[in-house]
């Protein structure tokens, strides 16, 4: 009972941060109700003892891909008015598509979903299990591969963003180390044999 | 007692939440990638709810490579933003059409 009602608050908070994403004027707004949408999310993944999920979330997302955000939206000035005007103007037209999709899912879940027995809750763990432990397990051995691919889809955001966003300036004076390490003593040095001669 | 249904629930209330933002929100760039990233948190409950619900930690991992794949494409995508902002000083969308000819 206690458990409904911790998840109904939380579910509460996570939907109307989520709205507050949606529907602050305010760019950097939008990004402090996204952190808190993401805490509340790694709390009910906490609930349905994911921990390592929850711990990840956090770490992740609310301390570097929300940052990021956070930097972008505060170097490039945006202009709230322009951003207003939108709001009003195509709001009938998602609010419509919001309500058919609502319709659509909570029929699916509730009308297929008779067959899940899911209102009984989900089934306690075993005793001593740890979740990062079983993830970890799984992950090294069945889907190292993904695994892999991962690093290597991590790697490559790296290079994209960094090429991106990288820019040289003409007329800038520094240093050319490679031109610096590859030269040799003859190109600079040139060593001429003559015969000494006598001092006038 | 919380299980399955109330998880799939929420989850399909924050899908739609975050559809909702990209057409209402069609003029900012950078609120439409904060949509996205709404869009794959949902998805994400959906996978840990039936993760918890079938036994079978597969579906964790799934949201394992998911985290990795939405923290590449925010970071390549405000890459491509702040390069756009840098060449037009503008990111609003309706503004975006040299490609149309």
């Amino acid at each position: 009972m206690f458990q409904s009602v911790l998840f109904y608050l939380f579910a509460l908070i996570l939907l109307g941060a989520a709205c507050g994403v949606v529907f602050s004027r305010n760019p950097v707004h939008s990004v402090m109700f996204l952190v808190l949408t993401f805490f509340q999310s790694a709390v009910l993944w906490l609930m349905a003892e994911a921990e390592f999920l929850a711990i990840v979330l956090v770490l992740v997302y609310v301390g570097a891909v929300m940052v990021l955000f956070l930097f972008v939206v505060m170097m490039l000035e945006v202009k709230i008015e322009a951003a207003k005007r939108g709001l009003t103007r195509y709001a009938p037209l998602g609010i419509g598509i919001a309500l058919l999709m609502v319709f659509e899912l909570v029929q699916l879940i509730w009308l297929r979903g008779q067959g899940f027995s899911g209102t009984s809750g989900f089934a306690a763990t075993p005793e001593g299990y740890s979740n990062t432990k079983a993830l970890g397990a799984v992950l090294y051995t069945e889907h190292v591969y993904a695994f892999e691919i991962a690093a290597v889809i991590l790697l490559l955001a790296i290079i994209a963003a960094i090429t991106l966003t990288m820019r040289k300036r003409p007329g800038l004076k520094v240093q050319d180390i490679g031109a610096q390490v590859s030269v040799r003593a003859k190109d600079r040095v040139r060593i001429v044999k003559m015969d000494a001669e006598k001092k006038q | 007692m919380i299980g399955l249904e109330h998880y799939l629930t929420l989850a399909a209330m924050l899908f739609v939440l975050s559809i909702a933002g990209i057409v209402i929100n069609r003029r900012n760039l950078i609120l439409l990638l904060m949509c996205i990233e709404l869009m794959l948190l949902a998805v994400n409950f959906n996978f840990v709810a039936f993760s918890r619900y079938l036994g079978d930690e597969t579906g964790q991992v799934f949201v394992f490579f998911i985290l990795t794949v939405a923290a590449a494409e925010a970071a390549i995508g405000l890459a491509i933003l702040v390069v756009l902002f840098r060449n037009r000083r503008s990111i609003a969308v309706q503004e975006l059409n040299t490609l149309k000819g």
